[in-house]
């Protein structure tokens, strides 16, 4: 099939941006959207041209490198699919396919449709861990852990952090991502000590950074490619309200609070 | 001979070096770590857990990744599971039979000494992954719960769904992240090592690209650790992610740093088949789903067009449950994979271009019902339909080995380090523990022990056996190494030709597929040493690289790293050549038993052949470390 792209180029952080139109011919219902955009790319290339800058790595779901924004929604029109996974049997020849990046005041554009996404770390850094160091640690048969609760660990723990959930926001929050980590941690007993604690933190740090607020849309949930509930957020959001009204902040805690 | 291939491993008994090395290294007081900078190349499994663990220690750590976080290192993508030698499972496992599993499954390539080790300290990565919060599966009694892997008859492997590689890669980028917050380790993003930088001998420092703004820079230390991952995408499609390269470890090999067994290739006998020419990965399909999956073809050629649930029971070939009775379906990935191809190479290979095998579920499926089936892999079963359209559900999945893992790699002692006093090597970039072959679930166990609990305890031992003079960013020998590198940049801009980057990696990993593959004969890999010396000759003259180096250019960034593949595909084809043995990964034709196996030359092959860079334009020099059985009886490999 043919098809006509309209690609974001942007050539640094700096500059202007505009879409540009190009025309992907002879695509393959096989391909994925990644290899029918290095197609373009290496059609641009023998051109001498620059070819469309996008971040991409694994290639199969789980890197949260790639991402896009695919006619206005983020990572395609497929649900729970990262976009090198969206394969082109999704589209229809003669389509035309408007391609950005993420739009977010926090994910400043880098080059073409490659963003900044380190605001994310930072929210980890604020909190998201278990404060074990290496060696000393118990066996790891003496801490029973309920199978719904692993399970459910589980679940929030599939975030791939690609940030789809920030570009889907129309108030660019990045509460499901926070939030999955708060409920990943929380949900086991080994996260129990830091668990409010944490919550304050990452919910300060994703403040500091330009995400916005919630208002449970639910956009986000839609666009996850590991389709993560909004429970999560909810979770986050009563752990924070316990924390903030207890101002249990540097007091540890055990238990469900 | 000229590089000191000593070993390093402890005298003593077997099950008691580890802990007399330990107690024999030399310690750095805990005052004086703060004083001693450590660099981590690559931030996987070994590079995210060894930073992290030295930062806890209280050296200053600076830590480097291609990719935007370090948490999408490619370790993010290993599906199966981890082992350990816990017994939990009470049906007779031991560190002593993880070690032995480990040392066949590896074709009697590895040395005792590290792998028994490796067995050792597989118990306490699973109590430190449980502690950092990593969501095994459980057991509803609330204990962990188990599979089994391929080489294994005990079930050994602790999981995580089908994205045990994802949750051990979060554990480790967690405690590196808190490391990061508390200032003990700076992290540098989207930077891409391109030299090491040597003074008096030893390794103290690297050139690093800051692949945003294209600056190049010295980055100085007083130990280097690469972690830098495996070298599979110089057959440009295999299960690596795209960014897979051997740059790091390829330009310190040619600082001084012997590459050992770099033929050793592990293909993966459950990959997705390939579809098409613009084919730009291939998809794995976990060696887990071999559990309850059963591997077949027609038994005749003449069904191979006849849709799978049309063929009888009877005209089915169960080939490794026939060849291989007692692990069969889970016999260890070589095996499997040339029992594919075989197949396939018999005319009964199904699917377009008939290269591809059924993994079947439909038994398992009536045996335990799909909602469980579901429950075990239902990610997978999502993939796989997400990529091919078809429900394996339903119908079989068609699979195909690819190359997935380079058992090969930088040289290392029993300290990890390289034969460049103060370079150490981790993971898959080393080439320690797995042989001729790796078993399933085996290189997430490796990436770990080698950064949580072997180098935190070796680097230790180097930076306080050592005295460090400071080195300044005005020696020459640094500013020799950065002006390399930016002499290669411009270079590598100026030639503006005709050709693309993709397509001197396309036609090299063509090259290296069809002789230095699954099967390899003298004949196919002479001619490969004339074919890659002349494709390189071409890249140099024809590449075409738009754009500058003095912002972000992902198509300089490929270019760099197909350079060096294009060198070191001519090492691999020359170092399997010269191997006259079939040994795990490695089949030469000329070398099998009567009925195809493998056939080892013990007397002669029983070493780790360590290239030594001999300068531009020279036959690299071959350095032999022999491998000393003193606790295994060497045997031919049988899993029937």
């Amino acid at each position: 099939m043919n098809l006509t792209l309209q690609v974001w180029r942007q050539s640094g952080p700096a500059s202007e941006g505009k879409l540009t139109e190009y025309q992907a011919t002879d695509v393959s219902p096989e391909m994925s959207f990644l290899e029918m955009l290095d197609v373009v790319n290496e059609k641009l290339a023998e051109k001498g041209d620059l070819p469309i800058a996008f971040d991409h790595d694994c290639r199969e779901g789980i890197c949260g490198s790639c991402g896009m924004m695919i006619d206005g929604v983020a990572h395609g029109p497929s649900r729970g699919t990262a976009t090198c996974q969206l394969h082109m049997r999704s589209f229809t020849d003669g389509d035309t396919i408007v391609i950005e990046p993420w739009r977010a005041q926090a994910f400043p554009v880098i080059k073409d449709l490659v963003v900044n996404r380190s605001a994310l770390d930072r929210i980890i850094q604020a909190g998201g861990y278990i404060s074990v160091a290496t060696g000393g640690a118990k066996d790891g048969n003496m801490i029973p852990i309920p199978k719904l609760d692993s399970d459910s660990a589980m679940d929030a723990a599939a975030c791939i952090g690609c940030g789809a959930c920030v570009a889907a926001c129309p108030n660019g929050s990045a509460s499901l991502f926070t939030g999955a980590k708060v409920s990943h941690l929380g949900l086991l007993p080994q996260g129990q000590p830091e668990r409010y604690r944490r919550a304050l933190r990452m919910v300060a740090q994703m403040d500091l950074e330009s995400f916005g607020g919630c208002s449970l849309f639910g956009e986000c949930m839609e666009a996850c490619p590991k389709s993560i509930s909004i429970d999560v957020i909810a979770r986050m959001n009563r752990d924070y309200v316990y924390a903030s009204v207890s101002a249990v902040e540097e007091r540890a805690l055990g238990g469900e609070g | 001979m000229t590089v000191n291939l000593n070993s390093r491993v402890p005298a003593g008994p077997l099950t008691e070096k580890w802990d007399k090395h330990r107690f024999d290294v030399k310690l750095v007081n805990p005052a004086n770590k703060r004083k001693y900078t450590v660099l981590v190349v690559g931030s996987g499994l070994a590079g995210a857990s060894a930073a992290a663990t030295f930062s806890e220690l209280g050296y200053n750590v600076s830590c480097y990744c291609y990719q935007d976080s370090p948490r999408r290192a490619h370790s993010i993508a290993a599906q199966g599971g981890i082992n350990a030698a816990k017994n939990y499972q009470n049906d007779g496992d031991s560190i002593q039979r993880l070690f032995y599993d480990t040392i066949k499954g590896g074709d009697f390539r590895s040395r005792e000494g590290n792998v028994f080790r490796l067995a050792q300290i597989s118990v306490n990565i699973i109590d430190q992954c449980v502690a950092q919060g990593v969501p095994f599966a459980r057991e509803y009694g609330g204990l962990l719960a188990n599979r089994s892997f391929g080489g294994a008859q005990v079930s050994r492997t602790f999981y995580a769904r089908g994205q045990t590689g994802q949750q051990l890669l979060l554990g480790a980028y967690q405690a590196l992240e808190k490391e990061i917050a508390k200032g003990g380790v700076t992290m540098y993003p989207r930077s891409e090592m391109l030299d090491l930088i040597v003074v008096n001998g030893r390794a103290r420092g690297i050139v690093v690209r800051d692949e945003i703004t294209g600056k190049v820079e010295p980055h100085l230390a007083d130990a280097v650790v690469l972690a830098t991952g495996g070298y599979g995408n110089v057959f440009y499609l295999s299960t690596n992610a795209k960014g897979c390269n051997t740059t790091a470890i390829w330009r310190s090999y040619k600082r001084g740093a012997a590459f050992a067994n770099p033929c050793y290739t592990q293909i993966h006998p459950t990959c997705i088949p390939v579809a098409g020419e613009y084919q730009s990965k291939l998809t794995l399909m976990s060696e887990s789903l071999r559990n309850d999956g059963r591997v077949w073809v027609p038994r005749r050629k003449e069904d191979v067009g006849t849709a799978p649930g049309a063929i009888p029971e009877a005209d089915r070939d169960y080939y490794l449950e026939r060849k291989y009775p007692s692990f069969g379906n889970l016999s260890p990935r070589d095996i499997a994979s040339r029992a594919a191809k075989e197949a396939c190479d018999d005319g009964r290979g199904v699917g377009p271009g008939g290269r591809g095998v059924y993994l079947d579920f439909a038994d398992a499926i009536t045996r335990l019902g799909e909602d469980k089936i579901r429950e075990r892999y239902g990610n997978l079963f999502e993939m796989y339909e997400r990529i091919t359209d078809e429900n394996p559900y339903k119908v079989p999945m068609r699979i195909y080995p690819a190359v997935h893992y380079t058992m090969g790699g930088l040289w290392v002692d029993y300290n990890l380090m390289s034969t460049i006093p103060g370079l150490h090597v981790a993971g898959e970039a080393n080439f320690s523990d797995h042989g001729a072959n790796r078993l399933g679930a085996s290189a997430l166990m490796q990436g770990l022990a080698d950064g949580y609990f072997v180098l935190p305890v070796t680097i230790g031992d180097y930076l306080a056996s050592n005295r460090l003079e400071p080195v300044s960013v005005d020696a020459p020998e640094v500013k020799a190494a950065v002006a390399d590198v930016q002499a290669r940049t411009s270079k590598l801009l100026s030639i503006k030709g005709k050709r693309t980057v993709a397509s001197f990696h396309r036609e090299l990993g063509h090259i290296m597929w069809e002789k230095c593959g699954m099967a390899r004969d003298a004949a196919g890999l002479h001619q490969a040493l004339e074919m890659i010396p002349k494709l390189r000759e071409e890249f140099w003259q024809n590449v075409t690289i738009p754009g500058s180096g003095d912002d972000f250019n992902q198509t300089l960034e490929h270019a760099g790293r197909v350079a060096d593949f294009l060198e070191l595909g001519e090492l691999m084809c020359r170092d399997a050549l010269h191997r006259e043995e079939s040994c795990g990964g490695h089949f030469r034709v000329e070398h099998q038993t009567p009925d195809g196996e493998a056939l080892r030359n013990d007397e002669q092959f029983a070493y780790v052949a360590a290239w030594e860079f001999a300068g531009e334009g020279k036959a690299p020099l071959l350095n032999k470390e022999p491998l000393v059985f003193e606790n295994i009886k060497l045997s031919q490999r049988s899993y029937k």
